[in-house]
């Protein structure tokens, strides 16, 4: 048996692959990092790059804040080609029952030390003019922000590069094996203690047994229209289409770039394998966006795309060996969190290949939980 | 939202040559036609009419024909994305515009191709067709100094036009060696119509000078154009001028087409030789299928028409005229191809991309258009990559790919534009 050349495979070279690579290049290790097409050309470029805490479960939770407050340590390090903007999240609510919601949501928060705004609908209207009139209110959650995804994992990368990691690009990975092996499309077998499995909604191609599914997105972009939004602006009922398990769902979800543009989302599809965009879908998701926001309507559009999310069955991402003991790893399965959760799940990675306690529970996001879950059936 | 809907047998992109006689040709076979256009009025951008000026007969002729064969045309209606098959959405200013077609027949026509050089950017450097057009929409040039410069032979075309209209022309710089366009329009002879219409273009560029393997190197000036430098050879030297117009030839617009899914070969879009692209219920004909001149593009029009029409055997008859002009589109292009020294004319801290200020320094680490538009949004702005594509495919080599809707900026409302028109209301609060 040859000797691994490398201490760690990654494959994938988007955010989360490259945070991965660059935790485990801080640690000492020999690290190879093969990207089939291109950094950050995945997801990661049709993300909406939202830095957002978030309250679906309590381990959700708990990797959004842990993820949140790394990007804030990492703040003066990154580059301005990151547009790191702390603008804050605004959770708007449009009914009564939502006003409701946003103040558990607030009271959630508190409790666990997030700083949270409860505004009202005359403050809403004033940190947003723009909303409709008629809105109840809203929660701002100031430590939330945003970045340019792609920019941030070529700045990633390039930490890591720093540390002598190498970077392939452009030779696809077929499958990274149990036992810490990657087979390339060309033929070729690269071996290494450990493999990580990276590829977001590809990482089943490579490792066909993982519960990730595709879930379509949507995205559009419009000319500069610099203080039309201050905040990432959510409509409380996001995580309701979040959660549409089944069918075809919208949410009013707009974010103002550092250039003055907007981006406009958002949709969830599962089952749609066709890239193009969806016109009854697009038609839906800009007039949820019209109906919180009737202005936009005027505004230009100039780009509009699609993307596929990794969606597992529990909304929580997978972490960790993919058995006891395994070589290989994965870190896929992040729906819409990955630019968030990108850098805690590399600390969680890093901790779990060093046999270190990790910083927050690692637990519920271990794959195993899935694999026990079918020896079962 | 106002939204109109248009269904026909033929759909037409793009009323200029190729467009009109594809059109008129489909129509004459007795086939619904319509032809869209993101202009108001028809002629394209070679037959685009200024007040006062006459028509050139060959365009009376064919508007014309057009209006006799019954060719329904819409105007100011910029084709930006597609429904489904058979299926294309514009905007206009009362809306969305839905037009649904048994065969498409794309006539987008080329522009012109901008290279980055230090300077380029300044107001009053702009392109050549585009000074034209200003000018034709009433922008004043008497008594102002102009030097023209790139290549091709719309050099010569702008220029006459700008003298005609009382510019003063100083030079026209071609940057294609002497001896390319000597043998060039030597071989005029065999293409008489051509030979006649640069004679009498010649009327009104009587003492212009007409400088080969000359080009810009620089433009200087506080806040708008002062001055320019120019090459030739080893010499160089400045020039002082109000505007300077400048065109490195055309490159065809085929982005409807890659929206569409017909491939493209060298950017231009492939064609069958009934001018069919990859997708067989869509035809190409002028420009877009490789820059080739007025006479090309007509033919490629009626050809497309009459196979769209499903009247093979007349196109067919056509194939030879097509033969002769597409030898000229070759001598043309073989003649006018960009010399390598002009990849140097940009330095590290030229913007490439006006939209997102990005400088040919940002570029250099990247390997393709596509890595580079993500990590440093060149090319992500509200022209969509159409100016500085073209530049980096010159300059890298790279290969616009990605192509997405919508095809121009539209207003989010028009993007929204919902086929089911069971548009999901928010009934809450």
């Amino acid at each position: 048996m040859s000797v691994p050349t490398y201490d760690v495979v990654i494959v994938g070279a988007g955010i989360v692959g490259a945070a991965c690579a660059a935790e485990c290049a801080a640690e000492g290790l020999r690290v190879l990092v093969v990207e089939a097409e291109m950094v950050g050309g995945g997801a990661t470029a049709a993300g909406m790059g939202h830095i957002v805490v978030m309250d679906d479960s309590e381990a959700q939770f708990e990797l959004t804040l842990y993820s949140q407050r790394l990007w804030e340590e990492l703040a003066e390090e990154l580059p301005p080609s990151v547009e790191y903007d702390r603008c804050g999240t605004i959770w708007v609510a449009a009914t009564e029952d939502e006003m409701r919601q946003a103040e558990r949501k607030g009271k959630f928060y508190a409790e666990r030390g997030v700083a949270v705004e409860l505004l009202d609908a005359r403050e809403l209207r004033e940190a947003e003019p723009r909303l409709r009139r008629d809105l109840w209110g809203g929660l701002r959650v100031p430590g939330d922000g945003v970045i340019y995804p792609p920019a941030a994992a070529h700045f990633l990368l390039s930490k890591a590069r720093a540390h002598r990691t190498e970077l392939i690009v452009g030779r696809a990975v077929i499958e990274a094996t149990l036992g810490g092996e990657v087979r390339l499309q060309d033929g070729s077998n690269i071996s290494s203690g450990i493999v990580i499995n990276c590829a977001g909604s590809s990482s089943p191609k490579l490792t066909p047994q993982i519960k990730v599914q595709k879930r379509k997105g949507h995205l559009v972009i419009t000319d500069r229209y610099a203080g039309f939004v201050r905040h990432q602006l959510v409509e409380l009922g996001y995580l309701e289409s979040a959660h549409a398990a089944s069918s075809d769902s919208v949410a009013f979800n707009v974010q103002p770039r550092r250039t003055g543009q907007l981006l406009i989302g958002s949709s969830r599809q599962y089952g749609a394998e066709d890239a193009r965009v969806d016109q009854g879908v697009l038609a839906r998701m800009l007039n949820r966006a019209f109906a919180f926001m009737p202005g936009l309507a005027d505004l230009s559009a100039i780009r509009v795309w699609t993307g596929f999310r990794a969606a597992t069955p529990d909304n929580l991402p997978l972490i960790g060996p993919y058995a006891e003991g395994a070589r290989l790893y994965l870190a896929t399965g992040h729906e819409g969190l990955g630019i968030t959760t990108s850098l805690g799940t590399a600390k969680l990675i890093v901790a779990q290949i060093m046999g270190r306690t990790p910083p927050i529970s690692s637990e519920p996001f271990l794959p195993i939980r899935f694999m026990q879950e079918s020896a079962h059936v | 939202m106002y939204e109109t809907a248009h269904a026909c047998d033929v759909l037409v992109i793009g009323g200029g040559p190729a467009g009109l006689a594809a059109a008129s040709h489909a129509a004459r076979c007795g086939r619904r036609v319509i032809i869209v256009d993101d202009n108001p009025r028809w002629g394209g951008q070679i037959w685009r009419r200024g007040s006062g000026e006459d028509e050139s007969p060959q365009a009376t002729s064919l508007f014309d024909e057009v209006r006799r064969a019954g060719v329904k045309f819409i105007g100011g209606a910029h084709v930006f994305n597609q429904l489904q098959d058979g299926s294309l959405l514009a905007e206009a200013a009362d809306g969305v515009h839905r037009f649904s077609y048994e065969k498409l027949i794309l006539a987008t026509g080329a522009r012109e191709r901008f290279l980055p050089f230090p300077g380029w950017t300044l107001p009053n450097v702009m392109g050549a067709g585009g000074l034209q057009a200003l000018v034709k929409s009433g922008l004043s040039i008497r008594r102002r100094r102009v030097v023209v410069a790139g290549s091709g032979p719309l050099l010569l075309a702008v220029a006459a036009h700008l003298r005609k209209r009382g510019a003063e022309v100083l030079l026209i710089a071609e940057q294609a060696p002497r001896a390319r366009v000597l043998r060039f329009g030597l071989r005029l002879i065999e293409w008489p119509e051509k030979l006649l219409h640069l004679m009498r273009l010649q009327r009104y560029l009587f003492n212009v000078p007409y400088l080969t393997g000359c080009w810009p190197v620089m433009a200087h000036g506080r806040r708008k154009l002062e001055r320019v430098t120019l090459k030739r050879g080893a010499r160089l030297w400045e020039v002082a001028c109000d505007y300077l117009a400048c065109g490195f030839h055309l490159v065809p617009n085929a982005e409807l087409a890659q929206l569409l899914g017909c491939e493209t070969v060298d950017g231009a879009v492939w064609v069958d030789e009934l001018q069919r692209t990859s997708r067989p219920e869509i035809y190409c004909a002028g420009e877009a299928t490789g820059v080739g001149g007025v006479e090309l593009a007509l033919i490629e029009g009626q050809i497309a028409g009459c196979a769209a029409a499903g009247r093979e055997d007349e196109a067919r008859r056509l194939f030879a005229a097509r033969q002769r002009a597409r030898r000229f589109a070759s001598a043309l292009n073989a003649a006018f191809d960009l010399r390598e020294e002009l990849r140097e004319l940009a330095t590290e801290e030229t913007i490439v991309c006006r939209c997102e200020d990005v400088r040919l320094g940002q570029l250099r680490e990247f390997d393709s258009w596509r890595a580079a538009k993500l990590q440093t949004r060149c090319g992500m702005g509200p022209c969509q990559g159409r100016v500085c594509g073209a530049a980096l495919e010159f300059l890298f080599g790279w290969r616009v790919t990605s192509i997405r809707p919508p095809l121009f900026p539209v207003q989010l409302r028009n993007l929204a534009y919902d086929p089911s028109s069971e548009a999901e209301r928010v009934e809450r609060g």
